[in-house]
């Protein structure tokens, strides 16, 4: 019995699994490596897997990480290998290793979001978006898990926002809290688009790059 | 990926149905292909994805070098709505290229109510709907699946129809139409050649002419075209292509889990069921190889549920021995087997029993009628003892739901018949108060019922469907005598039915219909979500046609029915004998205890499988 971590990417196609379907699709993964998952106690067993921190539909990865539970003994050498000749396309599993530090010391994660402008990046945008991301209050709004409508204020939750600019695209590196509240960084487009509407862009892009504990050390 | 389909696919529900990219989904080196095939399911992802033929013809297409299989469904509305918006064509899943550029468009149309989301699907691909109106070779649109039994309400828009089991003859299909390429034959002239191949159904290359009160006068062959096109099977299940390494969804689908073939067929003759006439002969795959696949495709695929699928799984002669036989690889893979299309006999019980593992949920029978008198008519070799004693067996092994199918407006049906419904929830009930296990946990017993719908080459092809005020009065009658509240009763306005109803015994004619139907914005008619009667009644209306011509009205013995051209197997005087039988109440034997004659097994020149 070990209680192991997969560290893996998700992009292209797979950045539209849900979350819900992501679990589906490891719980039959894992059997195809000859991997027995590990069975909760109840009336009802399910199999013990959880995803650290779920990535919203159509945002892609490089550091996902799933925790699992395989009735096995094992360190996780060469499971990733093992699990990669099985994967729908975009997924893939870049490490697998004893899962050693709990979920709730992750604190920050850093992303890259993009925006696309069709037309052309407006003159000024860099200014005005700068501008806006260093007031004290940026309120968006969010839908909340009851489905209700809540204004919450990203600034407290951004840690740091570096932007950028290439031809019919703005980029934004950032890190920002993962959990507890975290911040979904596509809400920075909608921050955009209903304070700078004059700089809404066509369309936002995200992909997380890295997760942070409290300290700003690598989380694995 | 293409940055429209980016742009659009936020927005959508359940993106991930148009992405592809699944497990074992096939790829192939676009330099290596001469042959694209487009397999198109004219329903959604969910559905398509959970049929097993589908998956079939996939890895035999995809076995043969040089062509490339893709998968392709229609889209949800929302998906539709901005496909449009953003003029992006329909698209394979694989590739996602649009599919009006491959060689072969192939439908697998399993349903009649399908039909509008095959043209919606043309439509969505930028091809002319009618065949008439593609003149050149390629794009070449066929069809296969039981619906093709009946395709003349289609005949016009397809270029040719596969009858049967397509295994063989979609390979035959394929290279006919890549030697046709490669040596520059036209369209007629490959049609000619298609119609010689077994079970291959060209509409084109028939005239079809009618009376002045509607029915038809003649179908008359021409250009060297066969009379009769009669089905074509696999006659030996063990040579069977069966696609032990299959794709495995991302997403949830309506079948999720591995479905195992055991036959092909059905020995019961249940006089209603258009299955159980037109998959005949019965043809069994061997045990071995049952388990032989069983463990291949649970070991790639990771599933942890099967199904043992035919029409009648408890009529699968050695299906003790294959549950035994699988028993302990299901234990050490916690492996769910499950058991549909059981009848309600103790064998079946019994063996449901053992294999339930966690949870008992409900039961499902189908009676289908309400007295045994009325079973008899329609040859549902069931008993009402039979039924309660496997009610009180499940209510005394812990089981606390019943849920129990009818159907309304069968032939000779009377108010009592409807009556007999009541009559059986409320012994059901009292079974459960005989031998329920735990009283506190109460019971629930649902009674459905649906309207029926005679299907071309059964015995009751025949048959006039009631009409929707009849349909009605019956529903009320029945709700007024379903009076405990343990009991619920379902059932749908459905008109649906009426539809499905006339397009299943549908002629040419209404190929003017669909397509005017599918003008005013039909699509995924299967659903309700889009079903609208009022669009399809304006449609009739503008085509001078009476829907009720071919719902509602009772045909005579001798007309020539539409579908009088293609040979099912079973032969029009055992269909006709059934029909008289039905009339006299008689039952027939089901094939084990002793062969009727249908016909059916000179397609495997031996005695069936039954």
């Amino acid at each position: 019995m070990a209680k192991l971590r997969l560290l893996f990417s998700k992009e292209l196609q797979a950045s539209y699994i849900s979350h819900l379907d992501l679990m589906r699709t490891f719980q039959r993964v894992f059997p195809r490596g000859g991997l027995e998952l590990r069975h909760s106690q109840g009336f009802h067993p399910h199999p013990l897997i959880s995803i650290v921190l779920p990535l919203p539909v159509g945002q892609s990865s490089d550091c996902e990480l799933l925790d699992f539970e395989v009735e096995q003994d094992t360190d996780g050498s060469g499971i990733a290998e093992l699990l990669n000749t099985g994967l729908p396309a975009g997924l893939r599993v870049r490490a697998c290793y004893r899962a050693e530090r709990p979920a709730r010391d992750l604190a920050f994660l850093r992303a890259r979001l993009e925006f696309d402008y069709d037309d052309g990046v407006p003159d000024g945008t860099l200014d005005a978006l700068r501008a806006l991301f260093a007031q004290s209050e940026v309120l968006v709004e969010k839908r909340t898990k009851h489905k209700k409508l809540a204004q919450i204020n990203v600034i407290p939750l951004l840690q740091s926002v570096e932007w950028g600019e290439e031809p019919n695209l703005v980029t934004a590196e950032l890190v920002a809290a993962a959990q507890n509240p975290g911040l979904n960084p596509a809400l920075l487009a909608n921050a955009v688009t209903s304070h700078l509407p004059a700089f809404a862009p066509d369309f936002a892009r995200v992909r997380r790059l890295e997760l942070y504990d409290a300290a700003g050390n690598v989380f694995r | 990926m293409d940055k429209r389909l980016e742009r659009i696919l936020p927005r959508v529900q359940k993106p991930a149905r148009y992405v592809g990219g699944e497990y074992n989904a096939v790829m192939k080196d676009l330099s290596q292909v001469d042959t694209r095939v487009a397999f198109c399911f004219p329903d959604t992802y969910e559905i398509g994805m959970s049929n097993l033929g589908m998956r079939i013809l996939y890895g035999v297409m995809n076995n043969m070098d040089g062509v490339w299989c893709e998968r392709c469904f229609h889209p949800w509305g929302d998906m539709e709505d901005e496909m449009r918006r953003a003029e992006i064509a329909l698209y394979a899943l694989e590739s996602g290229d649009p599919i009006g550029d491959f060689d072969i468009i192939a439908f697998s149309v399993g349903y009649e109510m399908a039909f509008p989301a095959m043209l919606n699907m043309l439509d969505l691909a930028g091809v002319p709907l009618r065949s008439e109106d593609r003149s050149v070779l390629t794009p070449l649109v066929i069809a296969g699946g039981t619906a093709m039994y009946n395709c003349e309400p289609i005949a016009d828009f397809i270029d040719l129809a596969l009858l049967g089991e397509g295994e063989e003859q979609i390979v035959e299909v394929v290279e006919l139409y890549r030697q046709a390429k490669r040596e520059g034959w036209d369209k007629h002239a490959f049609l000619c050649k298609a119609c010689h191949l077994d079970g291959i159904y060209v509409p084109s290359l028939y005239d079809v002419s009618y009376n002045a009160e509607g029915t038809v006068a003649a179908i008359v062959p021409k250009d060297g075209a066969p009379a009769k096109i009669c089905k074509r099977i696999v006659t030996d299940m063990d040579k069977a292509y069966y696609p032990a390494k299959t794709i495995v969804p991302s997403t949830e689908i309506v079948q999720d889990r591995v479905t195992l073939e055991l036959f092909r067929g059905c020995i019961r003759g249940c006089r209603f069921c258009q299955a159980g006439y037109v998959y005949r002969p019965v043809r069994n795959r061997s045990k071995e190889l049952c388990a032989q696949y069983a463990r291949e495709s649970i070991e790639d695929s990771g599933y942890q549920e099967m199904t043992l699928s035919s029409l009648s799984t408890s009529d699968y002669r050695p299906l003790v021995e294959l549950c035994d036989e699988l028993e302990p690889f299901c234990e050490r893979k916690h492996l769910n087997l499950s058991l549909p299309s059981l009848r309600a006999d103790n064998f079946s019980m019994a063996l449901m029993e053992r294999l339930q593992k966690g949870r008992k949920t409900g039961l499902t029978f189908a009676p289908e009628a309400g007295t045994q008198r009325l079973r008899d008519t329609i040859n549902k070799n069931l008993t009402e003892d039979d039924l309660l004693e496997s009610c009180r067996r499940a209510f005394a092994g812990g089981y606390s739901a019943v849920k129990l199918y009818f159907m309304l407006g069968l032939p000779t049906e009377t108010d009592e018949d409807v009556a007999g419904i009541a009559d059986i929830a409320a012994h059901v009930m009292h079974a459960w108060r005989e031998s329920a296990a735990n009283k506190a946990r109460g019971v629930r017993i649902t009674v459905s019922t649906s309207w029926f719908v005679p299907k071309a080459h059964t015995a009751f092809q025949w048959e006039p469907q009631i009409s929707i005020e009849e349909y009605e009065r019956r529903v009320a009658l029945l709700r007024e005598r379903i009076n405990t509240k343990t009991v619920t009763y379902n059932w749908h306005p459905s008109p649906t039915s009426f539809m499905e109803a006339v397009l299943s015994r549908g002629d040419r004619k209404l190929c003017k219909v669909l397509e005017i139907a599918h003008r005013k914005g039909a699509k995924l008619d299967a659903w309700e979500d889009y079903f609208s009667l009022p669009r399809w009644l304006e449609a009739f209306e503008e085509c001078g046609l009476d829907p009720h011509f071919y719902a509602n009205r009772t045909r005579e013995h001798g007309e020539i029915l539409p579908w009088s051209h293609i040979d099912v197997g079973v032969t029009d005087a055992f269909l006709w004998r059934e029909h008289e039988r039905a009339h006299a109440g008689v039952t027939t034997p089901d094939c084990r205890t002793q062969c009727s004659g249908c016909g059916a097994n000179r397609l495997i020149g031996r005695v069936c499988d039954g």
